[in-house]
């Protein structure tokens, strides 16, 4: 018999029923609430007169409407311009109190952008299955985690019955080998291959990453890669235990420790794909071919690399695709053929729960040390994921270093990811984001979204339109050894 | 949950690939707590000329004539046709809400999004798939006729066009069961209340580090 792969372990180890029409009830470790997708649940719970089943398993945090501005935040909820916006996150506090969840409020140093909160509390371990109803949930696969974005009446369903009704995904390896270039980062290995295999070629998978590129990715890395496993289709995006994996997790506020902690360890060892098992579809790349990535339309699989153009719609045989191509180019002002170094820029963000997290930011101060944005960006900031990612960027010093180069430095959260809060793109502004998503409208109505790494986003502040960060490397080198 | 056992009405095309959530319902309207309202601004950003504000008056917003459901002919619209990759993007279940809350009990497309499939059928919205070509041929139809409808019959899984034609679609046995009882998922799981009880006793031995009540005891 063939070996079991990652997914199949995880599944079999959170399945309580299996019923004949082929769904299944599987068991929930983790639930992870935000303002956004919770209020309907808890309602739904209050008028069925229903209690969560486990309350130590669910932690909340509002994340996608708080105010980013140091000033604004001082005020905590108070600070909360839009009365809406306000609401929510107060319906949240309530629901949370209500229901005797833990939540870290808006002004907790452990606040933050929820899939970044949970792995950094430790929250979020190897062998759980992790939901929240936010489709970006895939990010905890990067810890060996079953972990699935629900919709609302799904967290409902979990907090009343600690289980999910699933269906059995399919399996797909996605293996990246050998090394990768310097400069390129996983932001870009994620967008090479949600180019090769579209935004819909992993649905209906499980999707695990694989391959020695992949093994030699930081926990953050891997995080930012399983994250956008959504933007290729699929629910999950996963990747095997080891080293770097166990690492990262010790001594975390939430993880095991003691003797509890020795056999949570071996048992994550298990956490593998076996190595004859079977998948439904492997996709190889080669790392050595993946460049720094620039999307340029509307859809993430709209993307190439940074020495690339913008595709000719008149040059695509299949009508659905050349009219996407048409409509993308339209709403995004760009033309055929236009170099990807030619697009000038008006905004940079850097942050999201894609890339906001110690490590993005190092990445991006290291292009920034020294520089300055070009007069032409008309604002650049950085939005750390969490409060205790910016309590350690500033502890490293990288917030003056964005500040002196020009960025604002501000308080944790979505921000223009979604632009669900103050912070947004006015019409026809392009925008260097290292977030996940460029949909037309995404970071504010008639805004242009171009998905990139932070090195990428921050090579982009400094010149005013698209570099090659390797380029800037290489110059930054060269000069070093010149003086 | 509202039943839904056969639904007949006009049918409106949506000619674009992967429709995704922020175009079905943009994010400012994300900030309600509530279920309902959401239809007047379904596909905002395609339906008016403005940005729009959740809490607006939406009669005084200038109207885009060229968007599909602003066209005299498609008013009254219970069915969508769309095209591959409908409802792609966010988990929000504002989707389906909004679809529904418009007047929506069906869409029609060669493929959905995972989650919103899912979060679909939780909501009494019946997503038919059809093939590629069929769905093809259904938007020259559409546009070659007005007043098209079609006639969507779950029970039997098949689709009547106004010429009689059948064409039979998949769906599986429990969401189909739940969309035509409309039954609550909620209370079909805690039917097994004593499943999960004894399946979490079971975890709670062989893993205790997953739950934290006993991880640092
Ligand atoms: S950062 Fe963006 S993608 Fe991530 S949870 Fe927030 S809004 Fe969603």
């Amino acid at each position: 018999m063939a070996g079991q792969t990652l997914y199949d372990k995880l599944w079999s180890q959170h399945l309580v029923k299996e019923r004949d029409d082929g769904t299944a009830l599987i068991y929930i470790d983790r639930q992870l609430l935000h303002e956004v997708t919770s209020p309907q649940a808890f309602e739904g719970l209050r008028l069925a007169g229903r209690k969560p089943w486990r309350l130590d398993a669910n932690l909340a945090t509002p994340d996608h409407n708080v105010p980013t501005t140091v000033k604004e935040r001082a005020e905590g909820n108070a600070g909360i311009k839009d009365p809406v916006s306000l609401i929510q996150v107060q319906t949240l506090d309530d629901n949370c109190v209500e229901f005797g969840i833990e939540e870290f409020k808006i002004n907790d140093p452990r606040q933050g952008i929820v899939h970044v909160v949970g792995p950094e509390q430790g929250a979020t371990l190897p062998g759980m299955t992790v939901v929240c109803g936010d489709s970006h949930t895939a990010t905890h696969g990067a810890f060996a985690a079953l972990a699935h974005g629900i919709g609302t009446s799904e967290v409902e369903h979990v907090l009343a019955t600690q289980c999910l009704l699933a269906q059995k995904m399919k399996n797909l390896q996605v293996r990246v080998e050998g090394t990768l270039g310097t400069g390129v980062t996983a932001k870009d290995v994620v967008l090479a291959i949600i180019g090769r295999i579209g935004t819909a070629g992993g649905t209906g998978y499980a999707i695990e990453f694989a391959g020695s590129a992949i093994q030699g990715l930081s926990m953050e890395g891997r995080m930012t890669v399983c994250n956008m496993a959504i933007e290729a289709g699929a629910r999950v995006g996963l990747i095997a235990v080891d080293d770097t994996t166990i690492e990262y997790l010790a001594e975390r506020p939430y993880a095991p420790t003691g003797e509890q902690w020795q056999a949570a360890v071996a048992d994550w060892r298990g956490l593998v794909s076996d190595a004859d098992a079977a998948f439904d579809k492997v996709v190889t790349l080669d790392a050595a071919e993946i460049e720094p990535q620039v999307s340029w339309g509307t859809s993430p699989e709209m993307v190439t690399g940074i020495s690339g153009e913008v595709p000719d719609p008149a040059a695509q045989a299949d009508e659905t695709v050349r009219n996407g191509y048409t409509r993308a180019l339209q709403y995004m002002g760009l033309a055929p053929k236009q170099k990807i170094t030619d697009i000038r820029l008006d905004k940079v963000f850097i942050g999201s729960c894609t890339n906001s997290r110690i490590e993005d930011l190092r990445e991006a101060a290291k292009v920034a040390r020294g520089k300055k944005v070009a007069d032409s960006i008309k604002l650049a900031m950085v939005v750390p994921g969490s409060g205790l990612v910016k309590r350690q960027a500033e502890a490293e010093g990288l917030d003056k270093v964005f500040i002196e180069a020009g960025f604002e430095w501000r308080e944790p959260g979505c921000s223009m990811c979604l632009a669900m809060n103050a912070d947004k793109l006015g019409a026809g502004e392009h925008c260097a984001s290292t977030s996940n998503r460029n949909f037309e409208g995404r970071q504010g109505y008639g805004g242009r979204t171009h998905l990139v790494s932070p090195a990428m986003a921050a090579a982009a502040a400094i010149a005013g339109h698209f570099v090659d960060v390797r380029q800037l490397a290489a110059n930054d080198d060269a000069q070093a050894q010149e003086a | 949950m509202k039943k839904f056992e056969r639904s007949e009405g006009l049918v409106a095309p949506l000619d674009r690939a992967n429709v995704d959530t922020d175009l079905i319902i943009p994010k400012q309207f994300l900030k309600s707590i509530k279920r309902t309202g959401f239809g007047v601004n379904l596909f905002d950003e395609l339906r008016y000329l403005d940005e729009g504000q959740p809490g607006q008056d939406v009669s005084r917003r200038p109207l885009n004539p060229d968007f599909v459901l602003n066209q005299p002919r498609y008013q009254g619209a219970s069915v969508l046709l769309a095209r591959r990759n409908f409802g792609c993007g966010s988990s929000r279940e504002h989707a389906p809400w909004a679809l529904e809350d418009f007047g929506f009990r069906v869409v029609i497309a060669p493929s959905f999004a995972d989650i919103f499939y899912n979060n679909a059928f939780k909501n009494g919205l019946l997503l038919v798939t059809l093939p590629e070509e069929t769905v093809e041929r259904l938007f020259q139809e559409v546009a070659a006729n007005e007043g098209y409808r079609l006639d969507v019959d779950l029970e039997n899984q098949r689709v009547i066009t106004p010429a009689g034609e059948i064409l039979e679609f998949e769906v599986d046995a429990f969401r189909k069961h739940c969309l035509l009882e409309g039954l609550d998922d909620i209370g079909i799981t805690l039917q097994d209340e004593d499943a999960i009880r004894a399946f979490e006793a079971k975890h709670r031995a062989t893993r205790p580090w997953l739950f934290r009540d006993s991880a640092q005891a």
